[in-house]
């Protein structure tokens, strides 16, 4: 156990965590902005890998196309869970459990039954830098993920800022308020979902090009790696109130999380047990704002009054 | 401008709850009125402001509104007509935004929404005049977020977002009801002042008789799902609380029941 293995970690948990840190900006819009915890997205990150691995394998597609292919599928997955939760009004969640079991299947099917694609020498959008610099494999996916990320914040922001994002973001704050001036909630919940699950699933294929497989359980606990992500993010930039910040802060507090998943592998503590963190840090997050005004309402009450505290 | 013929509402039909809330309303507007609406306890008020906007299908009957027959539109569709004010000051404003945010999105009710740019240059000068108006100060925090200000506040830029885009109908429900006497004073001049200025069909729910009097060109009392008196003009203008009770009973039969009205 020494330090400079860690170090020689940071490059290949950051990249990680800046790719996985698309999906998370994904999360950050159905949990944050709709105030929904997206079920679906488990489903649709392998959806993503799974569909990019077989076009790139099976079809020899460009992996750039294979991408695009991905977020597509991701946004029609987003799409399976918005109707299900806007037409038919089944609950968010479960809605998106019923979205995210049915894609295991989907998964597999795309798959051809196996559950597991290995890209092997195919072409990937990290393969022609590493080609052309002679870099690693890790420093390529963090310089490139970079970039997509910072495309993809930069999209966003102008995104809702504009007429249609705009009422997209009041239909999370107030939907009697935003349905008494004209929106349709179920169109803008809809497109919120389908938003959120491309990026979930470009993330998936983005993921599935760095590592050079796909694997049908590659998802699984990604909405969870999602919440605990955002909740870093949120406390290490607590100060940061715009717009352009709190999305960034999805990306920091992803690769935060990956760094602090490199440092527990480090410990020598089982991988395994990084899902119990990744839930003690959600859970702890949620837990703690609800707990401590109870703790304060409970101290404000005294028995004579209360003169100590309110003052007269 | 707004006409309501023989609107049936039944909640929970076929339940133990059961309830007949409104029973054959027949309303008619015409331009430039302004109505405002008294009765007792779930005399059918707000649900005939509810069922004007859409928020609950009616059972029977037709609701017109300038001539369009909207009486199965939902409601995000028939809010282009629409300008709507809650009783609760939390409803009609979305806290996590800023002040020219919801008015940026107040200004293209009943608009297609597009990828343009949410708030233009143009328009912060429209809103930041808008603002004045109130007399609140709110033009100089157009960056505050809605969820910093107050009820009263909050109320006042709810009006002035449900009348930024001129509608058909006003419809303010109760609107002062939340606040306390002197903010709801200042939410009422300013009503006032508003629907005069720019000549506005409006119909107000209220539970202070003294402001039904004195307030709009025309006044009806419902009761049980019903219109139970409709008067305009110079007879409104010279009512007194005691004759709207003394009516009440006449049409009713009973006492006056509503335990948040204000008598005097």
């Amino acid at each position: 156990m020494n330090i400079s293995s860690l170090l020689s970690a940071v490059p290949g948990a950051l990249s990680q965590g800046v790719l996985w840190g698309v999906m998370v900006i994904g999360v950050y819009i159905t949990f944050r902005l709709l105030d929904i915890a997206d079920m679906t997205c488990d489903g649709s990150f392998s959806l993503g890998g799974c569909v990019c691995a077989v076009l790139i394998v099976n079809f020899n597609v460009n992996p750039v196309i294979a991408i695009l292919a991905s977020i597509i599928a991701g946004s029609l997955a987003g799409c399976v869970t918005g109707l299900l939760h806007t037409v038919f009004e089944i609950p968010a969640i479960l809605a998106g459990i019923l979205t995210q079991y049915s894609l295991w299947s989907i998964n597999l099917r795309i798959m051809g039954g196996k559950s597991n694609v290995p890209l092997l020498k195919s072409k990937t959008i990290f393969s022609g830098l590493v080609e052309m610099t002679g870099l690693r494999n890790s420093h390529v996916a963090l310089i490139i993920g970079v970039v997509i990320a910072i495309v993809v914040v930069m999209v966003l922001y102008w995104f809702f800022g504009t007429e249609l994002g705009a009422s997209l973001r009041a239909t999370g704050n107030n939907e009697n308020m935003i349905r008494a001036l004209g929106v349709d909630i179920k169109k803008t919940k809809l497109l919120a979902l389908m938003i959120a699950n491309g990026l979930v699933a470009f993330a998936g294929a983005l993921v599935c090009q760095s590592q050079k497989y796909a694997d049908i359980n590659m998802g699984t606990g990604a909405i969870v790696i999602g919440l605990a992500s955002i909740v870093i993010g949120e406390v290490l930039f607590s100060r940061f109130k715009s717009f352009y910040m709190k999305l960034s802060s999805a990306i920091v507090g992803c690769c935060t999380y990956f760094l602090i998943r490199a440092v527990v592998l480090w410990l020598g503590l089982d991988p395994n047990d990084m899902k119990l963190l990744s839930a003690i840090i959600v859970a702890l997050a949620l837990a703690t704002p609800v707990a401590m005004a109870k703790y304060r309402t409970k101290k404000a009450y005294s028995p004579n009054g209360g003169t100590e505290h309110a003052g007269n | 401008m707004l006409e309501i013929k023989d609107v049936f509402k039944t909640f929970n039909a076929g339940t133990i709850n059961e309830k007949r809330a409104l029973n054959g309303v027949n309303l008619k507007l015409n331009e430039g009125d302004f109505v405002t609406i008294i009765g007792g306890n779930g005399a059918g008020k707000s649900t005939t402001l509810n069922m004007i906007a859409g928020v609950y299908p009616i059972d029977r009957g037709t609701i017109t509104i300038d001539g369009v027959d909207v009486s199965t539109w939902p409601e995000h569709k028939r809010a282009q007509f629409l300008g709507r004010v809650f009783q609760d000051p939390m409803m009609g404003t979305a806290a996590g935004m800023e002040i020219e945010e919801n008015l940026a999105l107040a200004y293209r009710r009943g608009k297609k929404r597009t990828l343009k740019w949410g708030v233009t240059n143009e328009e912060r000068d429209i809103y930041r005049e808008e603002l004045k108006i109130l007399g609140l100060g709110l033009e100089n925090r157009m960056n505050t977020k809605v969820g910093l200000l107050s009820g009263g506040q909050r109320q006042a830029l709810t009006l002035l977002m449900a009348t930024l885009q001129q509608p058909k109908v006003l419809l303010l429900d109760e609107h002062t009801a939340a606040l306390d006497p002197k903010t709801a004073k200042t939410v009422l001049d300013l009503t006032e002042h508003i629907i005069e200025e720019n000549h506005l069909t409006a119909l107000m729910v209220t539970h202070n008789m003294k402001d039904a009097i004195r307030m709009g060109n025309r006044l009806i009392m419902m009761q049980d799902g019903r219109v139970i008196y409709d008067v305009a003009g110079e007879e409104k203008k010279n009512l007194k609380v005691s004759d709207l009770l003394a009516k009440f009973q006449e049409a009713s039969g009973t006492e006056f029941a509503n335990d948040r009205m204000m008598l005097s």
